[in-house]
């Protein structure tokens, strides 16, 4: 048994099965996201004070650039592809790989640096803001400065340029702390939901490009225009993973 | 294309997949009949299974702190002493096991869930779309068998996550289907988290369902078969494909961010200053009412994909029995795609409560009551095509016949419940229960038993017992009603639902303060109609038996169906071998007409086959 169209264009709708059903797919990928950003905006709308400055911008910038130039060849390499052109399929799709990694690199450092940051609230009244240094049993040393009040922490428009210090707290001198996990409030956590969930995205999307680049590649031989398809495909959805990003980075880095 | 196969089961299916084996067969099969058998035979399952939980409940109800009968002890060695409260006599022997109110929470939470995402829309949409569609549309098979083979599996492991939440230490989740925060988020048991994880596969599997129908309808439609040419019940499901499509990732957005205030202490449906010591510290600055946006976005869509395949199934049966085309199918077309779009619109009026304004109730309320149109005239094309035909009363017609009245009392009293200023008054009471169990349960469920009828003989080569079908069909009727009606006067009077002892605690403590008798409390008839809803609920059950034994006693025994197309139908599903074998059709089909060509005059049979070509 066949099922028609798995390659061949359908005539009176212009398009090939899969092609239908990853477009439908995306729309509802549209609506996931679409539910997460007006929740974002909802939260932020009811938020007392939304924090600003939090991400690094320069980091941010550097992401945008390796997701846009993977979709750049991604589009050359299914384009190589249609010129019958392999061995330039084989060495744009690894630049896509690579971008792939290293974006989910920058990433990891982030969230690194998220988790590693704290708020230190002092029993005085005082706001201790700043990397741990030593987390110890009676002392930690964070790597930071003392904030003027809670407004101070939060938004960071006026950006501080001094020097981290480093700042000895006794353990008994802590009223409370928390890093900036996504419990941290409502901001840390929709930017830990949207970039967690579009990194899971990058991943997936990774892992299919690389199987095809790899193992799937031997279709070439046997069905080119199918797995041309396949790579024209999956190249919607990288684009698609790129283009939330493109939404991801203003609303949560430079808003 | 009359073509007879003596021995139909044993036929063409088996030798086709002699080479398979067994687990490739039936179990990881590809097939969309296969898949369609399996998804329907799963929730037929869960069907009788969140049945069961309502059996429970209605004796909870009816007889609070009573032990169970008969399975009191069985209850109790599943969920242990905190959740089955012993009952003991005068002596202080254990009599029996009771259910307590957590218990009895964790009933009606994981009742409404099983219904609505592992029984009704499986049933509906996943069984009766896969076996049924590409039939319909003469195409060999799915788009994508093996997403499709995906999408059943993932929803056999968002069914076994649910049930396995039932014996966790706390049991499964408490906070009603609709699982609002802060509620949801507070109560210290992991029945939640399984929740939000069971219907994450869930959703994932009717994202992929969808995909797969929506692709399947446009790609794959045999030639000839234009888009008004398409039979109704196409058409329903293709709409209903689009809601799941648009409406679950919403709610599966929100499940995410549940999941994360549960598991990684978020804040987003926790507002500040909550204060509730099973949560601990928490950041705060979320919104509760963000989860109810979120949760009737699908939440309303999801009623009508309750329903439309539901519709669909009465429109292709009724075409059938009254030997008439449908009346209006373009109305019916245009209507369905009209409710689609629509219920995208109106979910906020489920949370006229909330405190919202009176320009958004408005806007609200505006757009449910043209909902309403489109219904209406879907309603109104079905009962018109009854007029003048020469009706067939089999099982699949009666149950058909039920369908439109009930549906229709299902309909109808939604209406106050649209309006914001009677909804005030019935929000949350008895009466919505009865309102949406008549659109689902006498509805869509017996629109579902007509399909499960009139399909038994393509799928089986055998008829259902037709006096047991009728016997099944008028006991479950009368069940039905007698259990819903008596709903609507409780909840007009005011009783609440989800009141775990039926409102027994809630009038005592009304008569006392009052020191008189029913103010404000329930009159102790109202309070009886609880004993009488609860032996209804039992006849209803006992009105099953007949069913499901007809159901596998006709699989070997039942009367052979004779021929391919025993009901004498126009649509495709008939033109085909019986069971179809994998690829489904003997010869490619082209299409030459309508639907719904019965008694063309001049035509020899009483029927013409959408594949048979004109005369020259």
């Amino acid at each position: 048994m066949e099922i028609p169209y798995t390659s061949e264009i359908r005539r009176d709708t212009g398009l090939y099965n899969a092609k239908v059903g990853i477009w439908l797919f995306l729309a509802s990928e549209v609506m996931l996201f679409g539910a997460l950003f007006s929740s974002y905006i909802l939260l932020r709308v009811g938020a007392v004070e939304w924090p600003y400055g939090w991400l690094n911008v320069p980091l941010g910038t550097a992401n945008t650039l390796v997701l846009i130039t993977s979709s750049i060849t991604t589009v050359m390499a299914w384009a190589s592809l249609k010129m019958g052109n392999f061995g330039r399929f084989k060495i744009y799709h690894a630049i896509t790989i690579c971008c792939a990694i290293t974006f989910l690199g920058i990433k990891s450092y982030e969230y690194h640096d998220k988790f590693i940051h704290y708020q230190v609230n002092l029993k005085d009244g005082r706001i201790v803001d700043g990397h741990m240094e030593e987390n110890g049993k009676d002392e930690i040393v964070i790597l930071g400065r003392y904030a003027k009040d809670l407004h101070d922490v939060i938004d960071l428009h006026e950006r501080h340029f001094e020097k981290p210090q480093p700042i000895k707290i006794e353990r008994s001198e802590i009223a409370s702390m928390d890093n900036y996990g996504p419990w941290h409030n409502t901001y840390t956590a929709i930017y830990f939901t949207l970039t967690g969930l579009h990194a899971l995205h990058v991943i997936g999307g990774a892992v299919v490009i690389t199987y095809l680049w790899l193992f799937g590649a031997s279709m070439w031989k046997t069905d080119p225009e199918r797995f041309t398809n396949r790579v024209e495909v999956s190249g919607l959805f990288w684009h698609f993973v790129d283009l939330v990003w493109i939404f991801l980075f203003p609303v949560l880095y430079l808003l | 294309m009359q073509a007879t196969h003596a021995v139909p089961h044993a036929g063409i299916h088996e030798e086709h997949h002699e080479d398979a084996g067994f687990w490739r067969t039936y179990i990881f099969s590809t097939d969309h009949k296969v898949i369609g058998i399996q998804y329907g035979v799963t929730a037929l399952c869960f069907l009788f299974f969140g049945f069961l939980l309502m059996l429970m409940m209605r004796w909870q109800i009816a007889h609070p702190q009573h032990a169970v009968p008969l399975v009191g002890s069985l209850l109790h060695s599943i969920v242990g002493d905190q959740m089955a409260a012993a009952v003991k006599d005068a002596a202080g022997n254990i009599v029996g096991y009771s259910i307590t109110p957590e218990l009895y929470n964790s009933f009606g939470a994981m009742h409404g869930t099983i219904m609505v995402f592992l029984a009704i829309v499986p049933l509906a949409f996943a069984a009766f779309g896969n076996y049924v569609v590409p039939l319909m549309i003469g195409a060999p098979d799915m788009c994508f068998p093996r997403v499709n083979m995906a999408s059943y599996q993932s929803y056999v492991v968002g069914g076994i996550i649910m049930l396995v939440s039932f014996f966790i230490p706390g049991g499964a989740a408490q906070a009603g289907w609709t699982s609002y925060s802060p509620l949801a988020t507070s109560i210290a048991t992991h029945g939640q988290t399984f929740w939000l994880i069971g219907m994450i596969f869930l959703i994932t599997s009717s994202l992929l369902g969808a995909v797969n129908f929506i692709a399947t309808i446009i790609q794959l439609r045999a030639p000839g078969m234009t888009w008004m040419r398409l039979p109704f019940f196409v058409w329903a499901q293709f709409v209903t494909a689009f809601l799941l499509l648009l409406a679950f990732p919403p709610l599966e957005a929100a499940g995410v961010m549940q999941l994360m205030d549960k598991v990684a202490h978020t804040s987003f449906f926790l507002p500040t200053g909550l204060a509730v010591s099973t949560l601990g510290n928490i950041s705060g600055g979320g919104s509760p009412l963000l989860w109810q946006h979120l949760f009737w976005f699908l939440g309303h869509p999801e009623v009508y994909v309750l329903i439309l395949p539901a519709m669909g199934i009465v429109a292709e049966i009724i075409a059938n029995n009254t030997r008439k085309p449908i009346w209006g199918y373009k109305s019916l077309v245009y209507s369905a795609l009209t409710i689609g779009f629509l219920s995208f619109i109106v979910w906020a009026h489920h949370m006229y409560m909330t405190g919202m304004g009176v320009r958004v109730a408005t806007f609200f309320q505006t757009t449910t009551m043209i909902i309403s149109i489109p219904s209406v005239i879907i309603l109104t094309c079905m009962f018109l095509s009854l007029w003048g035909g020469s009706i067939r009363f089999n099982t699949p017609m009666l149950f058909v016949m039920a369908f439109l009245p009930m549906f229709g009392i299902g309909g109808l009293t939604g209406l106050p419940l649209g309006f914001n200023f009677s909804d005030l008054h019935l929000h949350d009471t008895y009466y919505v229960i009865a309102h949406f169990h008549y659109v689902v349960a006498p509805g869509t469920i017996f629109a579902l038993f007509a399909g499960i009828y009139y399909w038994y003989p393509k799928m089986t080569g055998r008829m259902m017992n037709e006096f047991w079908g009728r016997v099944h069909f008028w006991l479950s009727l009368i069940c039905m009603n007698l259990i819903f009606q008596p709903m609507f006067a409780q909840g007009m009077a005011g009783m609440i639902r989800r009141m775990a002892d039926g409102g027994a605690n809630y009038t005592a403590a009304h008569n006392s303060a009052t020191g008189m008798e029913v103010v404000g409390g329930l009159s102790d008839t109202l309070m009886r109609l609880h004993v009488f809803i609860l032996w209804a609920a039992i006849c209803l059950g006992l009105a099953q038996i007949p069913f499901i034994i007809n159901f596998f006693w006709s699989i070997k025994h039942g009367k052979p169906a004779g021929s391919d197309n025993p009901w004498h139908a126009t649509t495709l599903e008939w033109q085909t071998p019986t069971p179809p074998p994998h690829g489904n059709f003997a010869k490619p089909v082209t299409v030459y007409r309508g639907p719904y060509e019965y008694s063309v005059p001049g035509h020899a049979t009483d029927f013409t086959p959408q594949n048979e070509p004109d005369k020259a």
